[in-house]
């Protein structure tokens, strides 16, 4: 379940993700009245199995039964926030009814994650990294974006324009470069082409974090022309957040 | 046949052009249709004219006289409202609600003393709605007198209604106030064959005596 929307007296719609179907919305009728058996097995981000009933316009949720809750999620503002993030971001790149079996796959992964207890950092830049991969927006990260020139190890910059990093003899329009530090680029190809357990393993200092996210945050823009509304919402939570340890370096495996 | 943005259709040949503006006004209401708005229209056409011009009356007057309670942010006709001028409510205790509808419900049991907080919405991430689009703000100014001791989270069981209790938790625990949640379990007369896991496990957790 990505998101729900009320409709009527006590219905919902809901914006489902399916292995097998993609992304399309269903009506679960009745849902929000107190004595509904539904309602505790459609909540957002669970995984559930639905008996589907075609409508007119709308499929109609007959019988449902939750596979995997994810009821860790409800209680950790931090991971429940970046749950709706990933959930946005999937219905942002989703179209109606086309199969992505690898971003259904990539969902659950990192889903999985957050519950059980993933670094909510590593997790929301590896989805990124590969969603934009699955979606057809891979950014370039081995040669120059722009003369397709190498790459040296050096603080290059990361053009969302130009779709990737871009080495220091090339210009791009005014504004859309931002420096790409040495070990960011590594970061970036390591999320690109590791695992999510790779990720998970990767310490990085709070001013490479930031830098991550703001590199991917801009290219999200780019993609999408438009912010990831609840990436402002992980934002405010996180400044709620006492400041974390300092120490730390980067691993890159 | 022509169509009106957002009104659906309206038969412009054969429906006089008052009634047409009326079908297509009932049209824009939450949950009527065009079918249901024709209806509507034609119900006022039979209807006296001093209960169409009462209705009509209504309307206006709701929209001119009701506003928010400048404490509890809920519609009143007076501010204060009169829930937070009655002298023998529970000042201490807050119950913070989702919606002023969500205060009828609570009203109907009899049993809470306490007064209101209504936040005219929940923290919808997805929906790009945060804390500064609620009444957040008014909330915690109340909290600063120290007269509260209690703040209770009512807002709905659902993922949105967790996070915005969870966020409110955060801001208000520094205040030293007492945050508390609803309890959650099943509901009376349901059937544990259809009950969902986190439900069920709530229920456990929440357990009596007999």
């Amino acid at each position: 379940m990505l998101r729900h929307r009320k409709i009527g007296e006590a219905d919902r719609i809901l914006t489902i993700f399916s292995a097998e179907q993609g992304k399309f919305d269903v009506i679960a009728k009745g849902v929000r009245r107190p004595t509904s058996r539904k309602s505790g097995h459609l909540e957002e981000l669970s995984r559930t199995s639905l008996l589907l009933a075609q409508g007119r316009t709308l499929d109609v949720i007959t019988q449902c039964e939750v596979i995997e809750s994810l009821a860790a999620l409800r209680g950790d503002l931090e991971r429940l926030s970046a749950g709706f993030y990933l959930a946005e971001l999937v219905d942002r790149f989703s179209a109606e009814r086309q199969e992505n079996l690898a971003i259904y796959k990539l969902l659950l992964e990192c889903l999985r994650g957050l519950e059980t207890g993933g670094a909510a950092a590593a997790t929301l830049r590896y989805f990124e990294v590969q969603l934009l991969s699955y979606s057809g927006f891979q950014p370039q990260l081995r040669v120059c974006a722009s003369c397709r020139g190498a790459i040296e190890a050096v603080v290059n910059s990361f053009s969302s324009s130009a779709g990737g990093v871009v080495c220091g003899n090339c210009r791009v329009e005014e504004g859309a470069l931002l420096p790409l530090s040495v070990n960011g680029l590594k970061v970036m190809r390591l999320l690109q082409t590791g695992s999510y357990v790779d990720a998970l393993r990767l310490r990085a200092t709070p001013a490479l974090t930031s830098e991550l996210e703001e590199h991917l945050r801009r290219y999200l823009r780019h993609v999408l022309e438009h912010e990831v509304r609840s990436g402002e919402f992980l934002r405010s939570v996180r400044s709620l957040r006492p400041a974390h340890d300092e120490a730390a370096e980067v691993v890159v495996l | 046949m022509t169509q009106r943005p957002g009104s659906g259709w309206t038969d412009s040949n054969s429906t006089a052009a008052p009634v047409a503006r009326l079908i297509d006004q009932f049209n824009r209401l939450p949950g009527v249709g065009p079918k249901s708005a024709q209806r509507l229209a034609y119900h006022i056409l039979r209807i006296p004219s001093e209960e169409a011009e009462a209705l009509a009356s209504a309307i206006v007057e709701v929209k001119q006289r009701i506003i928010l309670c400048s404490t509890c942010q809920n519609l009143s006709d007076l501010d204060p409202c009169s829930i937070c001028q009655n002298e023998s409510r529970d000042r201490t205790t807050i119950c913070v609600v989702e919606e002023p509808l969500d205060i009828l419900a609570f009203e109907r049991t009899r049993s809470f003393k306490g007064v209101y907080h209504v936040l005219h919405g929940v923290i919808s991430p997805m929906d790009g709605v945060g804390p500064d689009d609620l009444k957040v703000r008014e909330l915690l100014s109340r909290l600063s007198d120290g007269q509260v001791n209690e703040v209770i989270l009512a807002t709905n069981p659902t993922l949105e209604g967790d996070a915005t209790a969870m966020y409110l938790d955060r801001l208000i625990a520094p205040t030293g106030v007492q945050v508390t949640r609803l309890a959650r379990g099943l509901p009376v007369g349901a059937d544990l064959e259809y009950a969902d896991e986190v439900t069920l496990t709530r229920a456990l957790e929440g357990r009596g005596k007999v």
